[in-house]
C-alpha cells in the first residue's frame, strides 16, 4: 500500500441524512461505510468490481463501493440497503424478494436489491431481458437467479398496482 | 501538478481499473489526482461536422446519448458491453484510452471511426489520430504531464455497413477474449472503403490495415474472403493467456471477419 495521507472529513448525504465521515482519501468507500458509518449491509465479495455485493447508489446511480475512493464521495448523495425501506415499510423489491425466495445466503442480496431498485427507478416497466441485463453485474452463487428475476418482475407489477391504485 | 512533478501524480477518474490495482498493491504511484469533478473534461458536444466527447464521459452517458446511438452505434455497443451497469456508471472513455489495455472494448470502435484524441497539459492542447496513439503494450503518445481531454468523431465519415462483436467467457461483465469492430462503405456490390479494428489480438488495439487493403475496391467472392482471412491471420499476433489461447483467437478473428463479410455483402 502507498503511504497514506492524513485522514480527511468526507461530507455527504447518507441515506437521507447529512454525514461527516473520517477517512483516508484513498480508503475504499466500502470500508468507510461499514467501519465508520456502521452500515454493514454493504457487503464485500470480490473487492475488484466483479460481483456487485458492495453496490450502493452514488448520486442516484448504482456503483461498486469497493472501487470508489473515499475522497470521491465528498458532497455525494449515497444510499445503501439501509436506506431503501421507508421506516418499517419495505420497498416493493424487498417485499418481492421475501415473497419469491429471492435470497438464500444473503451476501449478494443487499447489492442485488439496490441494483433492482435503481433499475426500476429508470425503467419502471423493465422487461425480463432488461432486468437480466440490469442485474448482470450482481453475482449470486446460491439461487441460480431464477427466483431473483421472478421477484423483480413481481415488484414491477406491484409498483404498477400501487401507482394505479 | 502533473507538469511540475512528472510521473509522481497518477490521474484518477472513475477508479474502475485503478482501484483494483491499488488494492492489489500494483500501483507504484504514491499520489493520486482525482480528476472526476473536472468539468472541462465532461460533456458531449455536437457541431454539424463533429462530435466531441469529454474524456470523463461514462459508458452510461455514451449509451444514453441519442446522436451517438444514431451515428456511432459501434461505440454505444462497446459501451454497453464493457463491464456491468455499476462499471459503466463509473468507467470513462478517456480512462479506457489512457489505461491502454489491448483488451479494452471501446478502442476498436474508436479506431474504426477514425477518432482523434485531444490531449491537454499546462503547455497547451494537441490532437493526434487515435490509430497512431497506442505505440506498444501500455505505451502511447501521451506524456506524464498530459491528460486525455476530448475524443473527436467526424460525422461525415461515409459508411453503410457496421459490425461489432465482443467474444468473452460470459455475455456480461467478462473481459474480452477477442473484440472485432468494422465499418464499410458498399456501393453496387463493391467495397469502396472498409475499416477493421481488433482488440485482444496484439500488444495494442490494432487497425487491420493489410486486411483492409485486400478488401478495398473489390467485389464479393469466396476467394476474396479466403485471402482476407489469411491476411488477417498474419496481421494479428495473439498470445496465450488466462482468458484464451492464440490458436482460438486467430480462428475466431477469421470467423468474425467472415461474419462481417456476410454483413457487408447482405
Amino acid at each position: 500500500m502507498p503511504d497514506r495521507a492524513e485522514k480527511i472529513r468526507v461530507r455527504c448525504t447518507l441515506n437521507g441524512a447529512a454525514a461527516a465521515l473520517e477517512a483516508y482519501p484513498m480508503a475504499r468507500l466500502l470500508d468507510v461505510l461499514r467501519d465508520e458509518a456502521g452500515l454493514t449491509g454493504v457487503k464485500e465479495g470480490c473487492g475488484e468490481g466483479e460481483c456487485g455485493a458492495c453496490s450502493v447508489e452514488l448520486d442516484g446511480e448504482i456503483v461498486n463501493s469497493c472501487l470508489i475512493p473515499a475522497l470521491q464521495a465528498e458532497g455525494a448523495t449515497i444510499r445503501t440497503i439501509e436506506g431503501v425501506a421507508t421506516g418499517d415499510q419495505l420497498h416493493a423489491v424487498q417485499q418481492a424478494f421475501i415473497a419469491y425466495g429471492g435470497a438464500q445466503c444473503g451476501i449478494c442480496t443487499p447489492g442485488m436489491v439496490l441494483a433492482a431498485v435503481s433499475l426500476l427507478k429508470r425503467k419502471p416497466h423493465a422487461t425480463e431481458t432488461e432486468i437480466r441485463a440490469g442485474l448482470s453485474g450482481n453475482l449470486c452463487r446460491c439461487t441460480g437467479y431464477t427466483k431473483i428475476f421472478a421477484a423483480v418482475m413481481a415488484a414491477c407489477r406491484d409498483m404498477d398496482r400501487t401507482v394505479e391504485g | 501538478m502533473l507538469g511540475r512533478e512528472p510521473g509522481v501524480w497518477r490521474p484518477f477518474a472513475g477508479g474502475t481499473d485503478l482501484m483494483v490495482l491499488l488494492e492489489a498493491g500494483k500501483l507504484p504511484h504514491q499520489k493520486f489526482l482525482s480528476i472526476w469533478k473536472f468539468a472541462e473534461l465532461r460533456g458531449i458536444e455536437v457541431t454539424p461536422e463533429s462530435l466531441s466527447i469529454g474524456a470523463l464521459s461514462t459508458y452510461t452517458e455514451i449509451q444514453r446519448n441519442a446522436i451517438l446511438q444514431r451515428e456511432f452505434p459501434l461505440l454505444c455497443r462497446a459501451a454497453s458491453e464493457t463491464g456491468s451497469v455499476a462499471t459503466q456508471n463509473r468507467g470513462t472513455l478517456g480512462g479506457n484510452i489512457a489505461n491502454a489495455s489491448p483488451a479494452a472494448d471501446s478502442p476498436p470502435a474508436l479506431m474504426v471511426y477514425d477518432a482523434e484524441v485531444e490531449l491537454i497539459s499546462a503547455k497547451g492542447a494537441r490532437r493526434v489520430a487515435y490509430r497512431d496513439f497506442h505505440t506498444g503494450y501500455k505505451k502511447m503518445l501521451m506524456h506524464d504531464d498530459e491528460l486525455v481531454w476530448r475524443i473527436h468523431l467526424n460525422r461525415a465519415l461515409k459508411r453503410n455497413r457496421e459490425y461489432y462483436r465482443k467474444v468473452g467467457t460470459r455475455k456480461a461483465q467478462a473481459i474480452s477474449k477477442i473484440c472485432f469492430a468494422a465499418a464499410a462503405s458498399i456501393e453496387r456490390g463493391r467495397i469502396n472503403d472498409v475499416k477493421i479494428a481488433l482488440g485482444s489480438v496484439a500488444p495494442t488495439v490494432l487497425r487491420a490495415a493489410e486486411t483492409e487493403k485486400i478488401l478495398k475496391g473489390e467485389k464479393f467472392s469466396s476467394a476474396l474472403l479466403k485471402t482476407a482471412q489469411e491476411t488477417l491471420s498474419h496481421e494479428i499476433s495473439p498470445i496465450d493467456d488466462m482468458r484464451s489461447t492464440a490458436v482460438y483467437r486467430r480462428r475466431v478473428a477469421q470467423n468474425l471477419l467472415g461474419e462481417f463479410f456476410d454483413v457487408m455483402s447482405a
